[in-house]
């Protein structure tokens, strides 16, 4: 049965506050389940009154430590002696354990080795951890743990990319991917261009921390409590390093506050170290990362050094390109492989590259090793071509848009990517030329010039940027998942899959399609904890995934029960098929109607299981990774944004004025929920761009390492006109649940706008003549430096 | 007399303490010894607001009145509590029904992973109690130290900015009275102490009070907001054996104008004076409204600014421009001197040891003065400067051959964030005294600044964006004001957009 609605105009998030009972659009819902409706975060009650519990809120089990680890100062060194007399006579401390307390592996690198759980002999980044403390409080251990003296030898370190390059420093293999031959092309075309850019890293900054409860089970089991993005791998860690199987590991986990990408490698460390304590101590220990602590020792999104050389005609039409893509991978493979590669499968962005070459780099640094962040390398990889397309513009003095427009992919032709998948579906045309219409581009371009015209010290700047991105795990064997459904006899339903909740509302939205599935009101279907004893070898809820797999699984869950209920209901009432029906919470059979609790009732009563698993896959993917051709992306989510923003031209201060976005997300299942995702993914990418600056000194440590020196998006950073809308009309053409798109991820780089108004702004001051270099994060002080340059070539 | 306990109101209920480690925070107090984990920590050190709980104190002027203030919990000392009710996000519910700035968070989907979402009720909570139809820039102002990673913040904007006009009354309005007299009653106890630990609190009341605690014990450490010490406690993991507690000295908690100036309290916080130095300097208004968040500005106090004698504070260079003065205590006997003396060296002070700051005055101004403050920093709100400028400008205009002829009769720029103490810059005043305000005398002052000052690299700027926008500064203030008139105004700056 489908309940979906078709909605004819954008909805806007203007008109979703008390939408709960009625449709964005003001229709009313066709079915109790609220597919399609903007359902209020399941947990929300719950966050408001501070009654949600997140795992520091747990109440303390008797005996509880408390976990702390001693850090490498030096980027690179080998470890000579560890005294730990002190820390191991510090006040409350109970157990002081080394990498040689480790009964099984000692290496939990999460694809490749490479991230020791406690340092072996040697330390490759300032922060790593060399040996860890239980004790009877947080503060004594984090006292403790200051106590340490460590003697190293210390050996160079590697703290730029220019120096690993210049080394061949990698983490993993450089990887090129090529369609036809873009030297030729370059150089057959009529004009040529080259430029390099810095992208910058970033910080995750949940505004919860890392944390992990580990609690000793008979048997030598462990039971971990913990924030994470992926639970599954948690509990094979937290088993090889304790060298237990697998099934004597349990973890848990309820909620997050928050992931972003942060949580989906970095939270196991430290559920394996409060595994490691608790199985020496025989307590429950907890391991909780003081902010400081968890800035240092935690991976971030890589920070990328890219270049280009690119051949066009004279309407700025791509002929040939040329990319290098250079990340900076830390000291550690980590998730780095697959990263670099979304930043090369994303250097299209929207783009028919036509010939291409893209490679890209795994530097290895001696610093924190980096990590998945929300985009996952596909922000860094956007940034060049996006650069392009502005340098393309202000040679051939076009406006940016014109360059964007004609050179994105077609529909039958030119719609190949430098991987060889087609574009399918491809409707960026529409989007833009929708969004461009709605947000007025083209009379804000010409207010925008005439006020640069009339004011000598503040400029403003206008640009419109568009998003393709491919969904799917490029790695392809974490593109499934499970859930496992439950009918009670009082009709309520227990929802648990293998996703993890961070706010992201998964939970809202599974539990919604659950509900959808039985004609049940929401209401009913009880979101649980992620178990890994629920739904076992669960993919990380990363990728921007989560709807997608756990979604279908779950639906496959409810429509199995639902037809053991319907041949229960056929066989016992005499009925076929057709005559059964769910809806309004009720089951309908024949000319009698049960309520669903009735129903569920008389159907334990007559024995049948209430109780089934769901699974799926993604279909149709494929990639051959010695070939560089496939088609690792199922389906890709597309959207666009127009930001307005003014600059100072004597500080380099500047404010984004009005942002307006149009998303496509297929058929929304819960709009409030998609648009809140659009927002907040867009607020946190133009922080990315402009105030979230990582500084790391010459001795590779982290000056940036609190809230006080690294600053996210505050709320005066919001747009103060912000518009989202979603693309109306618009179903998945892929057989998605729902025929819905991922909202995850798309939306961050919508941020990129901001970053090329700002280049607009500061291209004013030599009348649009020069693409200024704005290196990122596009702080005050490299716009001033950007004004500054180009008033020099002016003069 | 001294008694050796707190008493303070949690939520209606009365607690008195009397052996607990003085330095705890409220934070931890409520998680570990109240079990209340409704309020969360995100960063024990201030700076993202998930830990924001209310206050409600009865004011200083009308005993019968109470001033709700958010604060931030992870860096408020547990002694500071005395005589005040604390509010946490756990008891806004009345029954099951959820309070207007719960409700309307829910109602705009303001919600996602939900970790900063009680600090955001709480600040709503107590924007609300004084302002129920707050304005946009209101709330933004309300809420500037209430981080969020999910949202975006649209979505708790458009909550923060729904009207609880018709609200139904909430729990604490059906108590106000009883939560006044209760709050008098404790206001009355002779002076508060605790000990625990081995560390000692103590909050004299009267100045007499203070000076004698401080003879006792030279080396005690004196607090009032506790927004910067605490990060001792919390960060670098100190221990404080002695605190004295400021804000319940009456002499030091009190603003007063003379003819000629305004005398500020040094533990006043600021929520209780900017809108006096807005009044007389309305750049001075704008400025203190970034320094820090509402959280920090409602505990955090000029004294406190001054006396920790940071090179990046936001005061001492709009102060030193002015020519304020500040007063000095130590054993009954005061004296007064420039606050641009007070900085010696990085973190060098010239105040003695059992001296503390009774006061700060500060210049009103006369006509032909201005004042011109700017603050950059990487983002608008609760930011630390890269570079604070304060501008103090005097010209006078006279009849020279029949001419009408401008000059700047006195200057001072100040300058935070480009020395080890807030300094002006001597060469860049010589440049412009005595001259008229033009283009000319301008250059002259910006080459002069880089003969004043050497600035530093660090994570927050380079030397040479600090030097630059610096000297840019200057040129700004002379557009500014040559520009002052409403047909040939130049617009610079962009938070008027």
């Amino acid at each position: 049965m489908r309940t979906l609605i078709d909605v004819k105009k954008p909805q806007t998030a203007k008109i979703l506050a008390n939408t709960d009972k009625t449709l964005v659009n003001g229709q009313k819902g066709v079915g109790l389940g609220g597919v399609g409706r903007s359902k209020k975060h399941e947990s929300a009650d719950k966050q408001v009154a501070g009654e949600a519990v997140y795992v520091d809120d747990r109440p303390a089990l008797r005996g509880e430590l408390h976990a702390a680890v001693g850090q490498s100062t030096i980027a690179h060194g080998n470890i000579i002696s560890m005294d730990l007399s002190a820390v191991r006579a510090a006040q409350g401390v109970v157990k002081v354990i080394t990498v040689d307390d480790v009964p099984g592996h000692t290496d939990i690198g999460p694809v490749f080795p490479g991230d020791p759980v406690l340092a072996l002999n040697k330390v490759e980044f300032v922060g790593q951890p060399l040996f860890a403390v239980a004790a009877t409080s947080y503060e004594l251990a984090r006292k403790a743990v200051k106590l340490a003296k460590i003697e190293y030898e210390e050996l160079e370190a590697v703290l730029t990319v220019k120096d690993a390059l210049a080394k061949q420093s990698f983490v993993r293999p450089p990887y090129t991917m090529k369609r036809g031959d873009s030297q030729t092309a370059i150089n057959a075309a009529a004009h040529q261009l080259s430029g390099e850019i810095f992208i910058g890293g970033q910080e995750h900054l949940y505004l919860e921390g890392q944390i992990s409860t580990a609690v000793p089970t008979e048997d030598g089991g462990m039971n971990i409590y913990t924030s994470s993005q992926h639970p599954s791998e948690v509990q094979k860690l937290v088993a090889e390093v304790l060298n237990v199987p697998l099934n004597k590991v349990l973890v848990d986990m309820r909620r997050m506050g928050g992931g972003f990408g942060g949580k989906e490698t970095q939270a196991a460390p430290w559920a394996c170290i409060a595994a490691l304590l608790a199985n020496e101590t025989k307590r429950p220990v907890k391991f909780k990362l003081a902010r400081t602590d968890d800035m240092v020792m935690t991976g971030k999104r890589h920070p990328f050094e890219n270049n280009y050389t690119v051949g066009f005609d004279e309407e700025g039409r791509i002929k040939g390109i040329n990319i290098e893509v250079n990340g900076n991978c830390g000291y550690s493979p980590d998730l780095s492989d697959a990263i670099v590669d979304r930043a090369m499968f994303h250097s299209d962005n929207a783009y028919f590259l036509d010939q291409a070459t893209v490679t890209g780099n795994r530097c290895k640094l001696n610093t924190v090793s980096h990590t998945a962040y929300r985009g996952f390398g596909g922000p860094q990889g956007m940034m060049t071509i996006e650069m392009v397309m502005d340098d393309i513009a202000r040679y051939l003095g076009k406006d940016p848009l014109a360059v964007r427009k004609i050179n994105l992919y077609g529909q039958d032709e030119r719609n190949e990517t430098h991987y060889h998948q087609a574009v399918e579906h491809n409707n960026l045309s529409e989007i833009i030329e929708t969004l461009e219409q709605s947000s007025d581009y083209q009379q804000r371009r010409q207010a925008v010039k005439a006020f640069n015209a009339k004011h000598s010290i503040l400029k403003k700047g206008l640009a419109l940027t568009p998003v393709k991105f491919g969904i799917s795990f490029t790695v392809q064997h974490l593109n499934q998942q499970g859930a496992l459904v439950h009918v009670y006899t009082d009709g309520t339903i227990h929802l648990n899959h293998g996703g993890s909740e961070m706010g992201q509302g998964l939970n809202t939205k599974v539990a919604q399609i659950v509900a959808e599935e039985f004609q049940v009101d929401v209401d009913t279907v009880a979101s649980s904890a992620a178990r890994t004893d629920k739904v076992p070898n669960s993919s990380p809820t990363a990728a921007s995934s989560g709807t997608d797999l756990n979604g279908k699984a779950a639906q496959a869950a409810a429509k199995t029960i639902k037809s053991r209920l319907i041949a229960f209901a056929c066989e016992k009432y005499g009925v076929n098929a057709e005559q059964v029906r769910f809806a309004n919470n009720n089951v309908i059979v024949g000319e009698q109607t049960f309520s669903f609790a009735e129903f569920a009732q008389i159907a334990y009563m007559g024995r049948v299981s209430l109780s089934s698993t769901g699974y799926y896959k993604t279909p149709k993917i494929h990639y051959d990774r010695a070939s560089g051709k496939g088609r690792p992306f199922f389906y890709y989510a597309t959207g666009a944004a127009v930001t307005e923003v003014i600059i100072d031209t004597l500080t380099g201060e500047y404010k984004n004025l009005r942002t307006d976005i149009l998303q496509d997300v297929g058929h929304s299942i819960n709009p409030a929920i998609d648009i809140g995702q659009i927002e907040g993914a867009f607020i946190q990418g133009q922080g990315w761009l402009t105030t979230e600056e990582l500084v790391w000194n010459e001795q590779g440590r982290l000056l940036s390492n609190n809230p006080a020196t690294y600053k996210i998006p505050a709320i005066n950073d919001a747009p103060k006109d912000f518009r989202v809308a979603l693309m109306p009309d618009a179903p998945n053409r892929e057989h998605t649940i729902y025929n819905s798109k991922a909202v995850g991820e798309p939306p961050f780089m919508l941020s990129i706008s901001v970053w090329a108004a700002l280049k607009d702004a500061i291209a004013s001051v030599n009348d649009y003549k020069t693409s200024p270099v704005l290196d990122t994060p596009a702080t005050p002080e490299r716009v001033l430096f950007a004004v500054e340059t180009l008033k020099s070539t002016k003069q | 007399m001294v008694a050796n306990t707190i008493k303070f109101l949690l939520n209606n209920e009365l607690i008195e303490i009397a052996n607990i480690d003085p330095n705890i925070t409220v934070l931890q107090y409520l998680r570990e010894e109240q079990f209340k984990s409704g309020t969360k920590e995100g960063c024990a050190s201030g700076d993202c607001g998930a830990c924001t709980v209310v206050l409600a104190e009865l004011d200083d002027k009308n005993n019968e009145q109470l001033n709700y203030k958010s604060i931030n919990a992870c860096i408020t000392f547990i002694g500071n509590l005395h005589a005040k009710q604390l509010i946490t996000v756990e008891d806004l519910k009345d029954g099951a029904r959820l309070h207007h700035a719960q409700q309307t968070i829910v109602d705009n989907h303001g919600t996602q992973c939900g970790f900063c979402t009680p600090g955001f009720v709480m600040s709503a909570f107590a924007l609300h109690k004084h302002n129920p139809t707050p304005t946009r820039d209101e709330v933004l102002e309300a809420l500037a130290g209430n981080l969020c990673r999910c949202t975006g913040y649209r979505s708790i904007i458009a909550a923060a900015m729904t009207s609880s006009e018709h609200a139904e009354e909430d729990t604490f309005a059906q108590h106000y009275q009883e939560t006044v007299s209760k709050l008098q009653q404790l206001q009355q106890l002779p002076m508060p102490s605790l000990a625990g630990n081995g560390h000692q609190f103590i909050a004299p009341k009267n100045i007499d009070e203070l000076a004698y605690e401080l003879s006792n014990e030279p080396s005690s450490t004196l607090v009032a907001g506790g927004t910067d010490l605490a990060l001792s406690v919390t960060q670098n993991l100190a221990t404080i054996d002695k605190l004295i507690y400021l804000g319940n000295v009456a002499e030091l908690t009190t603003i007063t104008e003379t003819d000629k100036e305004i005398i500020i309290g040094s533990a006043l916080p600021y929520s209780q004076f900017i809108e006096t130095l807005h009044h007389y300097y309305p750049d001075f208004g704008a400025m203190i409204e970034r320094i820090g968040s509402k959280q920090v500005r409602n505990n955090g106090t000029l004294g406190g600014n001054i006396g920790n004698a940071s090179p990046i504070g936001d005061m001492p260079p709009a102060l030193i421009a002015l020519g304020a003065t500040m007063t000095l205590h130590l054993n009954g006997s005061e004296r007064t001197i420039l606050v641009e003396d007070y900085f010696v060296d990085y973190k060098k002070t010239l105040l003695r040891e059992g001296e503390f700051i009774k006061s700060i005055q500060i210049p009103k101004p006369v006509v032909g003065q201005t004042l011109k403050l700017y603050k950059i920093s990487k983002r608008f709100d609760d930011d630390i400067s890269a570079v604070l400028a304060a501008f103090f400008i005097e010209i006078t205009h006279e009849q020279k051959a029949g001419k009408r002829v401008e000059r700047i009769n006195n200057v001072r720029l100040a300058f935070g964030g480009m020395a080890a103490i807030p300094k002006r810059g001597a060469n860049a005043e010589a440049a412009l005294l005595q001259q008229t305000f033009s283009q000319q005398s301008v250059a002259q002052a910006k080459a002069a600044l880089s003969s004043d000052f050497q600035p530093m690299t660090d994570v927050r700027a380079s030397d040479k964006y600090r030097m630059t926008v610096a000297q840019n500064l200057i040129e700004k203030c002379y557009l500014e004001l040559k520009h002052s008139n409403p047909t040939d105004v130049i617009e610079t700056r962009v938070v008027n957009y």
